[in-house]
């Protein structure tokens, strides 16, 4: 625990029932996962970094705090905002939208798991939430990543190529991401598969 | 020792419990989760589900004994006692309580009361179950660790 050289993932559960919090933590957290549990759609957005009036704010103090969520697993029937709205929140914002968002529910419901699957939720799943359910995370978190990368590697490399001429240049470019998203965990986690 | 008399007791029991219909898989899935770490997780599960349950079972006797009773409510409620069965594994309670939802969406109240009746009583089965069963588990526990003191 000394050293970070392990990438362990980090999962945001939001639920707002105790017990499901409970239980999705140890699943989680069986399946070597970092975990932190909400129990609302809106705590699940303040710590992503969202208030509800600033829908585009990377520059928010929760990334400078360490705190990057490589998937979220939400309930879907919350009172006050569901999981669908939760989802819909994310892939709103562009400094989230690329995180992938696993919708739970205890009711199979064809049009809801459609519904949530059409607005960009990678995976329904149906509850109780199994051990087995944890190994298809994976996947998706490194599809996150590998696109999260990518963006980076883009902005690395018009930025080198700028450094050579402009400085001004590169900060028109660094208009929406902000240059804490070039962390040195991020590139090093790549090699780690 | 008397150990592994008591580990096949604590074994049959929750053969029974699951073979009875008290418990599916669930319950079995919840032991797969319970390690080094985390000795206890079942039964802290379980205690939770109880403690939710409970106030659960106390509510829906109340807003059934209400005049003019309130069915969107009821349904509600009983949508949570249904979602808190499924994360245990409470076989029994959950089909009544789906029972029960049902006559709430109907809004006939005289099947909610009946179906009620059974809620509870499954419940209240269940509850004395599982703390029989827990106790048992609880003898057999720090004696497979630790060195073997009476408990």
């Amino acid at each position: 625990m000394a050293v970070a050289t392990e990438t362990q993932f980090h999962v945001l559960a939001v639920d707002d029932s105790l017990l499901d919090r409970m239980l999705i933590e140890r699943l989680l957290k069986t399946s070597s996962y970092q975990v932190t549990t909400v129990d609302s759609g809106s705590k699940a957005l303040q710590i992503l970094g969202l208030q509800d009036d600033q829908t585009n704010s990377p520059f928010v103090s929760s990334d400078q705090h360490d705190v990057e969520v490589n998937l979220i697993i939400t309930d879907y029937c919350m009172p006050e905002m569901t999981g669908y709205d939760l989802l819909k929140k994310i892939k709103e914002s562009s400094s989230l939208k690329d995180i992938p968002v696993v919708i739970m529910s205890s009711e199979n419901v064809p049009s809801r798991i459609n519904r949530c699957l059409e607005e960009g939720a990678e995976e329904f799943f149906l509850k109780p939430v199994q051990l087995s359910d944890m190994n298809r995370l994976k996947p998706h978190i490194l599809k996150g990543k590998y696109k999260e990368q990518h963006q980076q590697q883009v902005l690395q490399d018009d930025s080198i190529t700028s450094s050579n001429k402009n400085s001004n240049k590169r900060k028109a470019m660094d208009d929406e991401i902000s240059p804490e998203m070039t962390r040195p965990r991020l590139t090093s986690s790549l090699t780690v598969l | 020792m008397e150990h592994s008399s008591l580990q096949r007791q604590v074994a049959y029991g929750k053969k029974s419990l699951v073979d009875q219909g008290y418990l599916d898989e669930q319950f079995y899935e919840l032991e797969e989760l319970e390690d080094e770490a985390s000795p206890n997780f079942v039964e802290e599960v379980v205690t939770l589900f109880f403690c939710d349950s409970s106030r659960l079972v106390a509510n829906i006797e109340q807003a059934l004994e209400k005049c003019p009773q309130d069915f969107r409510r009821l349904g509600s409620l009983a949508h949570q006692l249904k979602d808190s069965t499924t994360s245990i594994g409470a076989l029994r309670v959950k089909n009544e309580c789906t029972r029960f939802r049902e006559y709430c969406d109907e809004e006939n109240l005289q099947g909610c009361q009946g179906s009620f009746q059974k809620v509870k009583r499954e419940h209240a089965i269940l509850k004395q179950k599982l703390e029989a069963y827990f106790q048992l588990l609880r003898q057999t526990g720090p004696a497979a660790r630790a060195t073997c003191s009476g408990d």
